[in-house]
Protein backbone atom coordinates (compact mmCIF):
# COMPACT_ATOMS: atom_id res chain seq x y z
CA UNK A 1 0.00 0.00 0.00
CA UNK A 2 1.37 3.48 -1.26
CA UNK A 3 0.16 5.07 2.14
CA UNK A 4 1.74 2.76 4.49
CA UNK A 5 5.04 5.01 4.81
CA UNK A 6 3.24 7.84 5.89
CA UNK A 7 0.97 6.52 8.26
CA UNK A 8 2.14 5.45 11.61
CA UNK A 9 -0.24 2.72 12.93
CA UNK A 10 -2.13 4.16 16.05
CA UNK A 11 -4.00 1.48 17.05
CA UNK A 12 -4.15 -2.37 16.13
CA UNK A 13 -7.31 -3.51 17.26
CA UNK A 14 -7.07 -7.53 17.94
CA UNK A 15 -8.24 -10.61 19.65
CA UNK A 16 -6.65 -13.38 21.99
CA UNK A 17 -8.53 -16.56 21.84
CA UNK A 18 -8.07 -18.98 24.48
CA UNK A 19 -8.93 -22.43 23.36
CA UNK A 20 -8.69 -24.55 26.25
CA UNK A 21 -11.57 -22.32 27.77
CA UNK A 22 -13.60 -22.46 24.79
CA UNK A 23 -16.29 -24.84 25.01
CA UNK A 24 -17.96 -24.33 21.59
CA UNK A 25 -21.17 -23.16 22.72
CA UNK A 26 -21.82 -21.09 19.99
CA UNK A 27 -23.07 -17.77 22.01
CA UNK A 28 -20.63 -15.76 19.43
CA UNK A 29 -21.68 -16.54 16.49
CA UNK A 30 -25.62 -15.73 17.71
CA UNK A 31 -24.68 -12.73 19.16
CA UNK A 32 -22.84 -11.60 15.84
CA UNK A 33 -25.98 -12.57 13.88
CA UNK A 34 -27.90 -10.40 16.01
CA UNK A 35 -25.63 -7.83 15.84
CA UNK A 36 -24.75 -7.16 12.24
CA UNK A 37 -27.54 -8.00 10.75
CA UNK A 38 -26.33 -11.37 9.26
CA UNK A 39 -29.13 -13.18 7.61
CA UNK A 40 -29.80 -16.75 8.47
CA UNK A 41 -30.95 -19.51 6.66
CA UNK A 42 -33.46 -22.27 6.88
CA UNK A 43 -30.19 -25.05 6.27
CA UNK A 44 -27.62 -23.68 8.48
CA UNK A 45 -25.85 -27.22 7.24
CA UNK A 46 -25.67 -26.02 4.09
CA UNK A 47 -21.97 -24.11 3.99
CA UNK A 48 -22.08 -23.24 0.46
CA UNK A 49 -25.00 -20.47 1.15
CA UNK A 50 -24.61 -19.99 4.62
CA UNK A 51 -23.67 -16.60 5.98
CA UNK A 52 -20.95 -16.32 9.22
CA UNK A 53 -19.15 -13.73 10.06
CA UNK A 54 -17.47 -15.94 13.01
CA UNK A 55 -18.25 -19.47 12.67
CA UNK A 56 -16.90 -22.19 15.27
CA UNK A 57 -15.05 -25.13 13.65
CA UNK A 58 -14.80 -28.00 15.67
CA UNK A 59 -11.29 -29.91 15.60
CA UNK A 60 -10.06 -33.48 16.74
CA UNK A 61 -6.59 -35.38 17.61
CA UNK A 62 -8.34 -37.90 15.04
CA UNK A 63 -6.94 -40.52 17.90
CA UNK A 64 -9.71 -43.53 18.88
CA UNK A 65 -11.14 -43.45 21.74
CA UNK A 66 -10.41 -43.61 24.63
CA UNK A 67 -7.17 -40.66 23.76
CA UNK A 68 -9.52 -38.50 22.01
CA UNK A 69 -9.40 -34.72 22.56
CA UNK A 70 -11.82 -32.08 20.95
CA UNK A 71 -11.12 -28.57 20.33
CA UNK A 72 -13.31 -25.49 19.30
CA UNK A 73 -12.06 -22.97 17.29
CA UNK A 74 -13.77 -19.62 16.69
CA UNK A 75 -12.89 -17.70 13.81
CA UNK A 76 -13.50 -14.36 12.62
CA UNK A 77 -11.80 -12.50 10.13
CA UNK A 78 -8.14 -12.15 11.02
CA UNK A 79 -8.12 -8.58 10.31
CA UNK A 80 -4.62 -9.33 8.35
CA UNK A 81 -1.65 -6.90 8.59
CA UNK A 82 0.45 -8.49 5.61
CA UNK A 83 4.35 -8.83 5.53
CA UNK A 84 5.60 -5.94 7.36
CA UNK A 85 2.51 -4.90 8.70
CA UNK A 86 2.11 -2.87 6.14
CA UNK A 87 -1.79 -3.46 5.15
CA UNK A 88 -0.62 -5.81 2.96
CA UNK A 89 -3.53 -8.21 3.49
CA UNK A 90 -4.25 -10.99 0.82
CA UNK A 91 -8.33 -9.50 0.33
CA UNK A 92 -7.32 -6.18 0.14
CA UNK A 93 -4.37 -6.58 -1.97
CA UNK A 94 -6.66 -8.57 -4.86
CA UNK A 95 -9.68 -6.69 -4.78
CA UNK A 96 -10.15 -4.73 -8.50
CA UNK A 97 -12.95 -2.07 -6.77
CA UNK A 98 -10.97 -0.69 -3.53
CA UNK A 99 -14.39 -2.22 -1.91
CA UNK A 100 -11.94 -3.71 1.05
CA UNK A 101 -9.22 -1.64 2.50
CA UNK A 102 -7.03 -1.26 5.46
CA UNK A 103 -7.51 1.13 8.24
CA UNK A 104 -4.41 2.26 9.49
CA UNK A 105 -5.77 3.87 12.45
CA UNK A 106 -7.52 0.99 13.82
CA UNK A 107 -5.71 -1.92 11.91
CA UNK A 108 -9.08 -3.06 10.77
CA UNK A 109 -10.17 -4.08 6.94
CA UNK A 110 -13.04 -2.95 6.02
CA UNK A 111 -15.37 -4.17 3.57
CA UNK A 112 -17.94 -1.59 1.57
CA UNK A 113 -20.70 -3.76 0.26
CA UNK A 114 -22.36 -0.70 -1.85
CA UNK A 115 -18.55 -0.59 -3.80
CA UNK A 116 -18.41 -4.12 -3.84
CA UNK A 117 -19.49 -5.97 -7.43
CA UNK A 118 -19.56 -9.72 -6.07
CA UNK A 119 -16.10 -10.82 -8.25
CA UNK A 120 -14.91 -12.87 -5.21
CA UNK A 121 -11.44 -12.71 -5.64
CA UNK A 122 -11.31 -11.47 -2.21
CA UNK A 123 -13.08 -15.00 -0.83
CA UNK A 124 -10.63 -16.78 -2.81
CA UNK A 125 -6.99 -15.04 -1.87
CA UNK A 126 -8.78 -15.13 2.15
CA UNK A 127 -6.67 -18.35 3.31
CA UNK A 128 -9.14 -18.35 6.35
CA UNK A 129 -11.91 -18.70 4.62
CA UNK A 130 -13.32 -15.25 6.30
CA UNK A 131 -15.42 -13.99 4.11
CA UNK A 132 -19.01 -14.83 2.76
CA UNK A 133 -20.72 -14.28 -0.19
CA UNK A 134 -24.45 -13.04 -0.75
CA UNK A 135 -26.06 -15.20 -3.57
CA UNK A 136 -28.80 -14.40 -2.28
CA UNK A 137 -30.88 -11.30 -1.00
CA UNK A 138 -30.90 -11.83 2.97
CA UNK A 139 -34.62 -12.47 4.34
CA UNK A 140 -35.77 -12.62 7.53
CA UNK A 141 -38.78 -14.08 9.15
CA UNK A 142 -41.58 -12.16 9.27
CA UNK A 143 -41.68 -8.81 11.38
CA UNK A 144 -37.34 -9.40 12.50
CA UNK A 145 -36.37 -6.81 10.02
CA UNK A 146 -38.07 -4.23 12.58
CA UNK A 147 -35.39 -5.87 14.81
CA UNK A 148 -32.66 -5.48 12.87
CA UNK A 149 -29.51 -3.00 14.05
CA UNK A 150 -29.90 0.31 12.34
CA UNK A 151 -25.81 1.42 13.15
CA UNK A 152 -25.24 -1.72 10.37
CA UNK A 153 -26.11 -1.48 6.68
CA UNK A 154 -27.36 -4.59 5.54
CA UNK A 155 -26.08 -6.47 2.34
CA UNK A 156 -27.46 -7.46 -0.49
CA UNK A 157 -27.54 -10.15 -3.30
CA UNK A 158 -24.31 -10.51 -5.20
CA UNK A 159 -21.86 -8.88 -2.63
CA UNK A 160 -18.96 -10.23 -0.04
CA UNK A 161 -19.35 -9.85 3.33
CA UNK A 162 -17.05 -10.32 6.27
CA UNK A 163 -16.92 -9.69 10.18
CA UNK A 164 -15.71 -5.74 10.52
CA UNK A 165 -14.65 -6.59 14.72
CA UNK A 166 -17.86 -4.30 15.37
CA UNK A 167 -16.39 -1.25 13.70
CA UNK A 168 -19.90 0.41 14.66
CA UNK A 169 -19.36 -0.24 18.10
CA UNK A 170 -15.77 1.85 17.62
CA UNK A 171 -17.69 4.27 15.68
CA UNK A 172 -20.03 4.90 18.91
CA UNK A 173 -17.28 4.49 21.20
CA UNK A 174 -15.73 7.27 19.17
CA UNK A 175 -18.56 9.85 19.36
CA UNK A 176 -18.95 9.33 23.08
CA UNK A 177 -15.14 9.73 23.40
CA UNK A 178 -15.61 13.48 21.45
CA UNK A 179 -18.38 14.21 23.49
CA UNK A 180 -16.71 14.06 26.51
CA UNK A 181 -13.56 15.76 25.09
CA UNK A 182 -11.30 12.41 25.33
CA UNK A 183 -8.70 11.19 22.78
CA UNK A 184 -8.61 7.91 23.31
CA UNK A 185 -10.64 5.04 24.37
CA UNK A 186 -11.04 3.02 26.99
CA UNK A 187 -10.20 -0.88 26.50
CA UNK A 188 -14.06 -2.11 27.88
CA UNK A 189 -15.90 0.89 25.73
CA UNK A 190 -15.07 -0.94 22.09
CA UNK A 191 -15.89 -4.39 22.46
CA UNK A 192 -17.13 -6.87 19.51
CA UNK A 193 -21.08 -8.63 20.34
CA UNK A 194 -18.76 -12.08 19.71
CA UNK A 195 -16.14 -10.96 22.98
CA UNK A 196 -19.41 -9.58 25.16
CA UNK A 197 -21.09 -12.55 24.36
CA UNK A 198 -18.65 -15.20 25.42
CA UNK A 199 -19.95 -16.81 28.67
CA UNK A 200 -16.42 -18.16 29.66
CA UNK A 201 -14.61 -15.04 28.42
CA UNK A 202 -12.04 -17.30 26.22
CA UNK A 203 -11.86 -14.22 23.98
CA UNK A 204 -10.00 -10.90 24.83
CA UNK A 205 -10.00 -7.98 22.59
CA UNK A 206 -8.25 -4.56 22.73
CA UNK A 207 -5.59 -2.58 21.24
CA UNK A 208 -2.38 -5.05 20.54
CA UNK A 209 0.27 -1.67 20.88
CA UNK A 210 -1.64 -0.14 23.77
CA UNK A 211 0.79 -2.01 27.12
CA UNK A 212 -2.40 -1.48 29.01
CA UNK A 213 -4.71 -3.39 27.10
CA UNK A 214 -4.81 -7.21 28.54
CA UNK A 215 -4.02 -8.62 24.42
CA UNK A 216 -0.74 -6.64 24.71
CA UNK A 217 0.49 -9.02 27.27
CA UNK A 218 -1.94 -12.14 26.20
CA UNK A 219 -0.49 -12.47 22.91
CA UNK A 220 2.91 -13.02 23.60
CA UNK A 221 1.71 -16.08 26.08
CA UNK A 222 4.17 -19.28 25.35
CA UNK A 223 1.29 -21.03 24.29
CA UNK A 224 0.42 -18.18 22.09
CA UNK A 225 0.15 -18.84 18.12
CA UNK A 226 -1.92 -17.65 15.17
CA UNK A 227 -3.26 -19.41 11.76
CA UNK A 228 -1.15 -20.67 9.15
CA UNK A 229 1.67 -18.38 10.28
CA UNK A 230 4.08 -19.52 7.53
CA UNK A 231 2.30 -17.29 4.64
CA UNK A 232 2.65 -14.22 7.12
CA UNK A 233 -0.11 -13.36 6.53
CA UNK A 234 0.54 -11.49 10.06
CA UNK A 235 -3.53 -12.40 11.40
CA UNK A 236 -4.64 -10.02 14.63
CA UNK A 237 -6.51 -12.93 15.87
CA UNK A 238 -4.01 -15.04 18.11
CA UNK A 239 -4.99 -18.33 19.83
CA UNK A 240 -3.74 -19.56 23.16
CA UNK A 241 -3.96 -23.82 23.90
CA UNK A 242 -1.74 -26.07 26.00
CA UNK A 243 -2.12 -28.71 23.72
CA UNK A 244 0.72 -29.16 21.61
CA UNK A 245 -1.95 -30.82 18.96
CA UNK A 246 -4.16 -28.17 18.46
CA UNK A 247 -0.85 -25.38 17.86
CA UNK A 248 -0.04 -27.78 15.61
CA UNK A 249 -3.19 -27.87 13.73
CA UNK A 250 -2.91 -23.77 13.55
CA UNK A 251 -0.32 -24.27 10.09
CA UNK A 252 1.01 -27.39 7.90
CA UNK A 253 4.00 -28.34 9.78
CA UNK A 254 5.99 -31.23 8.72
CA UNK A 255 6.13 -34.08 11.29
CA UNK A 256 9.80 -33.35 12.75
CA UNK A 257 8.93 -29.50 13.00
CA UNK A 258 7.58 -27.75 15.72
CA UNK A 259 4.89 -25.82 16.01
CA UNK A 260 6.93 -22.80 17.30
CA UNK A 261 9.55 -22.78 15.17
CA UNK A 262 8.30 -20.90 12.24
CA UNK A 263 6.76 -18.18 14.54
CA UNK A 264 9.97 -17.39 15.59
CA UNK A 265 11.06 -17.39 12.50
CA UNK A 266 8.68 -15.33 11.25
CA UNK A 267 9.24 -12.80 13.79
CA UNK A 268 12.54 -12.73 13.52
CA UNK A 269 12.12 -11.52 9.24
CA UNK A 270 10.06 -8.35 10.66
CA UNK B 1 -21.51 -8.19 -64.97
CA UNK B 2 -20.74 -6.04 -62.10
CA UNK B 3 -23.17 -5.43 -58.95
CA UNK B 4 -24.83 -1.97 -60.03
CA UNK B 5 -25.31 -4.00 -64.01
CA UNK B 6 -27.40 -6.27 -61.26
CA UNK B 7 -29.75 -3.58 -59.37
CA UNK B 8 -30.29 -2.09 -62.61
CA UNK B 9 -31.81 -5.18 -63.99
CA UNK B 10 -33.41 -5.77 -60.62
CA UNK B 11 -34.86 -1.93 -60.48
CA UNK B 12 -34.93 -0.09 -63.32
CA UNK B 13 -35.75 3.14 -62.17
CA UNK B 14 -32.18 3.11 -60.06
CA UNK B 15 -30.44 5.46 -62.28
CA UNK B 16 -28.91 8.60 -62.99
CA UNK B 17 -31.67 10.74 -61.12
CA UNK B 18 -30.00 9.40 -57.61
CA UNK B 19 -27.00 11.44 -57.59
CA UNK B 20 -28.23 14.84 -57.62
CA UNK B 21 -29.69 14.43 -54.22
CA UNK B 22 -26.63 13.02 -52.57
CA UNK B 23 -25.11 16.16 -52.85
CA UNK B 24 -26.60 18.02 -50.02
CA UNK B 25 -27.35 14.51 -47.79
CA UNK B 26 -24.26 15.66 -45.81
CA UNK B 27 -26.39 18.50 -44.45
CA UNK B 28 -29.74 16.39 -43.68
CA UNK B 29 -27.70 14.47 -41.67
CA UNK B 30 -25.90 17.14 -39.90
CA UNK B 31 -29.11 18.66 -39.23
CA UNK B 32 -31.04 15.80 -38.14
CA UNK B 33 -27.73 14.90 -35.95
CA UNK B 34 -28.12 18.00 -34.00
CA UNK B 35 -31.77 18.27 -33.42
CA UNK B 36 -31.15 14.78 -32.13
CA UNK B 37 -28.35 15.71 -29.95
CA UNK B 38 -30.53 19.35 -28.56
CA UNK B 39 -33.47 17.32 -28.11
CA UNK B 40 -31.52 14.55 -25.49
CA UNK B 41 -29.77 17.48 -23.94
CA UNK B 42 -33.32 18.87 -23.26
CA UNK B 43 -34.43 15.69 -21.93
CA UNK B 44 -31.16 14.36 -20.37
CA UNK B 45 -30.58 18.04 -18.55
CA UNK B 46 -34.36 19.38 -18.20
CA UNK B 47 -37.10 17.13 -18.19
CA UNK B 48 -35.16 14.10 -16.83
CA UNK B 49 -34.07 15.78 -13.66
CA UNK B 50 -38.00 16.93 -13.30
CA UNK B 51 -39.42 13.87 -13.51
CA UNK B 52 -36.72 11.91 -11.44
CA UNK B 53 -37.71 14.05 -8.52
CA UNK B 54 -41.34 13.89 -6.66
CA UNK B 55 -42.38 17.08 -4.86
CA UNK B 56 -43.30 16.82 -1.09
CA UNK B 57 -44.84 19.70 1.62
CA UNK B 58 -43.47 19.37 4.98
CA UNK B 59 -46.62 18.08 7.10
CA UNK B 60 -46.28 21.58 8.84
CA UNK B 61 -44.57 24.77 7.07
CA UNK B 62 -41.54 25.88 9.71
CA UNK B 63 -40.32 28.61 11.05
CA UNK B 64 -36.49 28.03 12.16
CA UNK B 65 -36.41 32.15 12.20
CA UNK B 66 -38.97 32.50 14.11
CA UNK B 67 -37.61 29.81 17.07
CA UNK B 68 -34.15 30.79 16.54
CA UNK B 69 -35.15 34.82 17.71
CA UNK B 70 -36.72 32.51 21.01
CA UNK B 71 -34.57 30.26 22.05
CA UNK B 72 -31.42 30.51 23.92
CA UNK B 73 -28.91 28.41 22.58
CA UNK B 74 -29.09 28.60 18.79
CA UNK B 75 -29.26 24.91 17.16
CA UNK B 76 -28.50 23.06 20.15
CA UNK B 77 -31.98 24.10 22.10
CA UNK B 78 -33.48 21.53 19.22
CA UNK B 79 -30.88 19.92 17.40
CA UNK B 80 -28.78 18.46 20.42
CA UNK B 81 -26.04 16.02 21.58
CA UNK B 82 -27.17 12.85 23.72
CA UNK B 83 -25.07 12.16 26.32
CA UNK B 84 -23.62 9.15 24.75
CA UNK B 85 -22.09 11.29 21.66
CA UNK B 86 -24.84 10.17 19.39
CA UNK B 87 -27.36 12.95 17.54
CA UNK B 88 -30.01 13.58 18.03
CA UNK B 89 -31.29 15.08 14.56
CA UNK B 90 -35.05 16.43 14.03
CA UNK B 91 -36.66 16.73 17.99
CA UNK B 92 -39.94 14.57 18.71
CA UNK B 93 -43.34 16.17 19.43
CA UNK B 94 -42.06 16.38 23.54
CA UNK B 95 -39.62 18.95 22.65
CA UNK B 96 -42.37 21.43 20.93
CA UNK B 97 -44.82 21.21 23.68
CA UNK B 98 -42.51 22.72 26.62
CA UNK B 99 -43.84 25.59 24.71
CA UNK B 100 -46.46 24.82 22.28
CA UNK B 101 -49.05 23.14 24.77
CA UNK B 102 -51.80 25.79 23.55
CA UNK B 103 -51.64 28.45 20.30
CA UNK B 104 -49.16 30.83 20.99
CA UNK B 105 -49.10 32.95 17.88
CA UNK B 106 -51.09 33.56 15.07
CA UNK B 107 -49.69 31.96 12.72
CA UNK B 108 -51.96 28.85 11.15
CA UNK B 109 -49.62 26.53 10.43
CA UNK B 110 -49.05 27.06 13.93
CA UNK B 111 -53.09 26.17 14.87
CA UNK B 112 -52.78 23.25 12.79
CA UNK B 113 -49.58 21.50 14.77
CA UNK B 114 -51.40 22.12 17.98
CA UNK B 115 -54.99 20.94 16.71
CA UNK B 116 -53.82 18.12 14.85
CA UNK B 117 -50.40 16.94 16.53
CA UNK B 118 -50.07 18.39 19.95
CA UNK B 119 -53.61 18.01 21.10
CA UNK B 120 -53.81 14.26 19.83
CA UNK B 121 -50.32 13.47 20.65
CA UNK B 122 -49.07 12.40 17.56
CA UNK B 123 -45.70 12.85 16.19
CA UNK B 124 -45.12 14.77 13.32
CA UNK B 125 -43.47 12.91 9.93
CA UNK B 126 -41.02 15.32 9.67
CA UNK B 127 -39.21 14.85 5.94
CA UNK B 128 -35.48 15.08 6.24
CA UNK B 129 -33.49 17.52 3.83
CA UNK B 130 -30.42 15.79 4.78
CA UNK B 131 -30.64 11.70 5.34
CA UNK B 132 -28.14 10.17 4.17
CA UNK B 133 -28.21 6.31 2.60
CA UNK B 134 -28.18 3.53 4.87
CA UNK B 135 -24.50 2.63 3.87
CA UNK B 136 -23.27 6.25 5.14
CA UNK B 137 -21.67 6.39 8.72
CA UNK B 138 -21.85 10.09 9.86
CA UNK B 139 -20.69 11.46 13.00
CA UNK B 140 -21.67 14.47 14.34
CA UNK B 141 -19.71 14.79 17.46
CA UNK B 142 -16.82 14.19 15.31
CA UNK B 143 -17.54 17.28 13.34
CA UNK B 144 -18.92 19.82 15.63
CA UNK B 145 -17.20 18.61 19.04
CA UNK B 146 -13.98 17.10 17.76
CA UNK B 147 -13.17 19.52 14.78
CA UNK B 148 -15.61 22.34 15.96
CA UNK B 149 -17.24 23.08 12.71
CA UNK B 150 -20.54 24.67 12.69
CA UNK B 151 -23.66 23.47 11.53
CA UNK B 152 -23.96 26.65 9.22
CA UNK B 153 -21.01 24.87 7.40
CA UNK B 154 -22.51 22.21 5.56
CA UNK B 155 -26.43 22.95 6.67
CA UNK B 156 -26.40 26.30 5.33
CA UNK B 157 -28.08 29.40 6.73
CA UNK B 158 -31.74 26.84 7.23
CA UNK B 159 -31.82 28.52 11.02
CA UNK B 160 -32.83 31.89 9.11
CA UNK B 161 -35.32 30.33 6.76
CA UNK B 162 -39.11 31.38 7.41
CA UNK B 163 -40.92 28.55 4.96
CA UNK B 164 -40.12 24.82 4.95
CA UNK B 165 -38.66 24.28 1.17
CA UNK B 166 -39.90 21.80 -0.89
CA UNK B 167 -39.08 18.01 -0.38
CA UNK B 168 -37.74 16.57 -3.43
CA UNK B 169 -37.02 12.64 -3.18
CA UNK B 170 -35.64 10.84 -5.24
CA UNK B 171 -38.45 8.30 -7.11
CA UNK B 172 -35.47 5.55 -7.72
CA UNK B 173 -33.62 5.50 -4.45
CA UNK B 174 -35.97 7.77 -2.12
CA UNK B 175 -33.03 9.63 -1.37
CA UNK B 176 -33.38 14.11 -0.29
CA UNK B 177 -32.27 15.68 -3.59
CA UNK B 178 -30.58 18.21 -0.63
CA UNK B 179 -27.68 15.67 -0.70
CA UNK B 180 -26.79 16.11 -4.15
CA UNK B 181 -27.07 19.85 -3.73
CA UNK B 182 -28.71 22.81 -5.57
CA UNK B 183 -28.27 21.43 -9.33
CA UNK B 184 -27.95 18.10 -11.04
CA UNK B 185 -25.42 18.83 -13.46
CA UNK B 186 -23.59 21.25 -10.47
CA UNK B 187 -24.57 24.42 -12.37
CA UNK B 188 -26.13 26.94 -10.60
CA UNK B 189 -26.63 28.97 -7.34
CA UNK B 190 -27.32 27.44 -4.08
CA UNK B 191 -31.42 28.72 -2.91
CA UNK B 192 -30.89 31.39 -0.38
CA UNK B 193 -30.88 28.49 2.77
CA UNK B 194 -29.78 26.06 1.11
CA UNK B 195 -26.79 23.83 2.63
CA UNK B 196 -23.74 22.25 0.63
CA UNK B 197 -23.76 19.18 -1.39
CA UNK B 198 -23.23 16.11 0.42
CA UNK B 199 -22.15 13.56 -1.85
CA UNK B 200 -19.58 11.27 -1.39
CA UNK B 201 -16.72 13.27 -3.28
CA UNK B 202 -17.98 16.58 -1.56
CA UNK B 203 -17.21 14.81 2.18
CA UNK B 204 -13.81 13.40 0.20
CA UNK B 205 -12.84 16.35 -0.65
CA UNK B 206 -13.31 18.62 2.20
CA UNK B 207 -11.73 15.56 3.99
CA UNK B 208 -8.69 15.91 1.92
CA UNK B 209 -8.26 19.46 2.52
CA UNK B 210 -8.65 19.44 6.26
CA UNK B 211 -6.91 16.14 7.34
CA UNK B 212 -4.69 15.45 4.49
CA UNK B 213 -6.44 12.06 3.45
CA UNK B 214 -10.06 11.59 2.15
CA UNK B 215 -10.07 8.84 5.21
CA UNK B 216 -10.21 5.27 5.40
CA UNK B 217 -13.56 3.58 4.06
CA UNK B 218 -14.71 2.69 7.26
CA UNK B 219 -14.50 5.90 8.48
CA UNK B 220 -17.58 7.15 6.99
CA UNK B 221 -19.31 3.74 5.47
CA UNK B 222 -21.04 0.91 7.68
Amino acid sequence: MKESATHETARRYGMVIDLDKCTGCGACMVSCYAENNVPFKKDESNKLDSINWIRVVKMTNQKPYPDTQICYLPMPCMQCDGVGKHGHSPCVSVCPAVATDYDFTTGIVSQIYTRCFGCRYCMAACPYHARKFNWWDPVWPADMEKYLSPNVSPRMRGVVEKCSFCFHRYQLARDKAYQEERAELEENEYQPACVEACPVKAMTFGDLNNPAHAVYELKNHKHAFRLLERLETNPKVYYISSKEWVRRNGDNYLPDEAPGRLKSKAKARH
Amino acid sequence: MSISDLEHAVDPNLGAADHPPQKSSGWVVFFCFMIGLVGSLIVGWFLFPQWLYSEKHQPIDFNHSIHMDNVSDGCNSCHFFREDGTFSGIPDLSACTDCHQDVIGSDPEEEKFVTEYVAQDKEVQWLSYFRQPDCVFFSHAAHVTGAGMSCESCHGDIGYSTHSKVYQENIISGYSRDIWGYSISRFGKPGEHDGKPMKMNDCAKCHLEETGSKGACFQCHK
